[in-house]
């Protein structure tokens, strides 16, 4: 509150300033001085909302229309979201500068998909997706740090610099995938896993609309349906398989029936709390033991396909302006809390400026740390095991390798 | 089913044996792969296994090769340790992405982070008649690659101490096995009976002393070298057979160690020449300190760069045969 009031007071100051330095006919003395204290207690704690209806399909139920969303709630998923923004945007600028290098798949415009799937499982429930990872990587426990250093390829990334952008993990996250498609049998393993072990826990597997067409998804459908497995596949459609549109490339773009005997959902992915009411829904689905559930989250990237794409051969720039304009999901968490009179516009511009700081903070180590060390090349080959010799480039050169 | 304390006893049988044991020993183990169950394996190894321990840990899979394998490997990231059956390594070919780009590299990626404690394993190689499709030898495409294991075993013995070995192992390894070893019987020796019996992943055996010629071969062409040996030793040539055990890591200080004993060398595999297990023997030798005591360049004898024909007398013109390998020990000795 102190806080507050101290911030509001220096504005205040500030703004009597450039009142009187650029309008020095304006007088304010006598003017009564209202500065209104927005004390926490102003705000509303939590609100309802009206969502979008989800499509529907093999299903009698669909996930509820409106949804309670707290206050603190609102913030941790605005603060998340602009995170993520940010730091995508930041990797964009360190990609023009040649410091990350190879392949960077960014992820903005589909911040509300991650973080909304986060807020309805828990971190001991499994994820896994395809190479455009960089938002779940942080949903699922890494820090914009080690996944900044990861893209630089330095020994502080999370990957100690060796996966680089598609290739990163953490508990209970099975990355970063480079290979369209075979992430989702990896996934309904885990889900196998969880039903094996007996832990009432799920595995979440995401592809996009490009996988959805992969033979090895539909090979995973059927045993995943056929062993009940705890598993949600979602379907990411952002409309574009890097140049194609969803019509060139599939015969039905009805991605959330693809599963055909598995139900499906399909979902606003620029509403996060569409994907987290969705979700949620999934998650029960899969714990009651009733097998695999899809979603499909209508979402959008506004970079294209990867750093090397412009993104607007096979697409309009009005197209990306519009979605921007209307369904940016960060915007639309922010409209709702402030017309809900969930936060105050000064609220989020400090939770902005926390987020600048952090992602400022995070480039500067990435672009400061170490490359790994050479020692470290031929090291983890295998695990548990004693250090075995690996051959270099030419016969005389015995490099170690140790677990 | 028994136990494996009989003193002869078949390839396939000591596969049973030791799934059987890991099974019981770690809950985390469990088979999944076509047949494996209810059909009790489409060569009869898993039978039994089924009725023994269940729908939970005996997985019937339907034929989705890339699909089953990558969830093979997704249960291994996620804790579990799963023995994945192809029924044959040619059908392999179809989820080779999983086995070599979600198993082999994922423990490096992901530097030390995620580990795929995984086995593949199904018969490798030419069988009897079964034609071009169905005859492909895979040892050199996955000893090609980091982060695998390859294993090779030729005898009972072999079968069950290796497979062991691999399934306790916490990486990926891919075992190879043999269709037309599975019912040739062994004699297993008193320790081999142990339910802990397990031979070293990476260590090759000489199997056959000797001093005038090195053999380096594996799986069901062991059998054939040392048929020959006996031939040859008629004629006072004493051949030393190194049974490889394991294609990667290939054992080349026992190989080295024979060569500067005998001065010759002869691979023989039933895989094709190019690229080959052969070809990557010479090459390490060329580069060791064993080159020197070379009296004469090595050889490789093969199967034959074709693909395998189905008429018999054609099958049996396109794999060595023990009267190739005296004829090429001959030639490498000049005599």
């Amino acid at each position: 509150l102190e806080k507050h009031l101290i911030s509001n007071l220096s504005r205040f100051v500030s703004l009597s300033i450039h009142l009187v330095i650029n309008f020095p006919s304006l007088s304010l003395q006598g003017a009564a001085l209202v500065m209104s204290a927005r004390s926490y207690s102003d705000f509303t704690t939590q609100a309802s909302f009206e969502i979008k209806k989800c499509d529907i399909h093999k299903l009698d139920e669909a996930p509820a229309t409106e949804v309670v969303m707290t206050r603190d709630e609102g913030l941790q998923y605005y603060r998340t979201m602009q995170t993520m923004r940010r730091m995508e945007l930041k990797a964009d600028q360190l990609y023009k500068q040649k410091i990350i290098r190879g392949f960077c798949h960014l992820y903005d415009g589909q911040e509300a998909c991650a973080v909304g799937i986060e807020a309805a499982i828990n971190l001991t429930d499994h994820l896994i997706t395809a190479y455009r990872a960089h938002g779940y990587t942080l949903t699922r426990g890494g820090t914009v740090r080690e996944i900044m250093a990861e893209l630089t390829g330095r020994r502080g990334g999370i990957a100690k610099g060796k996966g680089g952008s598609m290739h990163m993990y953490s508990k209970n996250f099975y990355g970063g995938n480079g290979i369209v498609g075979a992430q989702v049998p990896l996934g309904a393993g885990v889900a196998l896993a969880c039903k094996y072990f007996g832990n009432n826990e799920l595995c979440v597997s995401l592809y996009g609309d490009g996988a959805a067409n992969q033979g090895q998804i539909f090979e995973t459908y059927n045993m995943a349906a056929l062993w009940k497995l705890p598993a949600i596949f979602i379907c990411e459609n952002n409309r574009y398989g890097m140049g194609t549109s969803v019509e060139r490339a599939a015969a039905s773009t009805d991605y959330y029936k693809r599963g055909d005997f598995i139900p499906g959902l399909r979902v606003d992915g620029m509403d996060i709390l569409c994907v987290r009411e969705a979700t949620r829904f999934a998650a029960e689905h899969c714990r009651s033991g009733k097998g695999p559930i899809l979603m499909e989250l209508q979402t959008y990237r506004y970079h294209g396909h990867s750093m090397s794409d412009p993104g607007v051969s096979y697409r309009t720039r009005e197209e990306i302006q519009e979605v921007r304009g209307k369904s940016d999901p960060i915007s639309l968490l922010k409209d709702r809390m402030l017309s809900n009179n969930m936060a105050s516009v000064e609220e989020l511009k400090e939770i902005d400026v926390s987020v600048r700081k952090e992602i400022e903070d995070a480039a500067q180590f990435a672009t400061t740390d170490p490359e790994p060390p050479l020692e470290d090349l031929c090291n983890h080959i295998f695990y548990n095991d004693p250090p075995l010799e690996v051959r270099g480039t030419n016969p005389w050169t015995k490099l170690k390798s140790v677990s | 089913m028994g136990d494996s304390s009989g003193s002869v006893l078949t390839a396939a049988l000591l596969c049973f044996f030791a799934m059987d044991e890991e099974l019981e020993r770690d809950e985390r183990v469990f088979l999944l792969g076509e047949e494996v169950a209810q059909y009790d394996g489409a060569y009869k190894v898993s039978r039994g296994l089924w009725k023994k321990y269940g729908d939970k840990r005996i997985i019937d899979t339907p034929i989705t090769e890339m699909g089953f394998t990558g969830i093979a490997v997704g249960a291994a990231m996620a804790g579990l340790r799963p023995i994945c059956e192809f029924m044959t390594f040619n059908f392999s070919m179809q989820a080779i992405d999983q086995v070599i780009n979600s198993a082999a590299k994922t423990y490096y990626m992901s530097a030390g982070l995620q580990s795929v404690p995984i086995v593949f394993r199904g018969p490798n190689g030419a069988s009897a008649g079964v034609a071009a499709q169905h005859s492909q030898c895979f040892a050199a495409w996955y000893g090609h690659c980091p982060g695998l294991k390859v294993v090779s075993p030729w005898n009972a013995e072999d079968a069950k101490g290796l497979l062991k070995s691999a399934i306790r192992d916490d990486n990926p390894v891919v075992f190879l096995e043999n269709e037309l070893m599975y019912g040739v019987p062994f004699e297993m020796s008193e320790e081999s009976q142990s339910k802990d019996f397990t031979i070293p992943i990476g260590k090759a055996k000489v199997e056959r002393q000797g001093t005038h010629v090195t053999m380096v071969t594996h799986s069901r062409y062991v059998s054939h070298c040392l048929d020959a040996a006996a031939v040859l030793a008629k004629e006072g040539i004493e051949c030393e057979v190194i049974n490889l055990r394991t294609i990667r890591p290939l054992d080349v200080d026992c190989i080295e160690t024979s060569v500067m004993k005998t001065n010759h060398l002869v691979t023989v595999e039933g895989g094709w020449p190019q690229f080959g297990v052969g070809a990557e023997i010479c090459a390490r030798v060329m580069e060791g300190p064993a080159f020197n005591y070379l009296d004469a360049p090595a050889t490789r004898v093969t199967g034959v760069d074709i693909p395998m024909p189905y008429a018999k007398i054609l099958e049996d013109n396109s794999l060595p045969q023990i009267k190739d390998i005296i004829f090429s020990v001959k030639k490498t000795l000049n005599v």
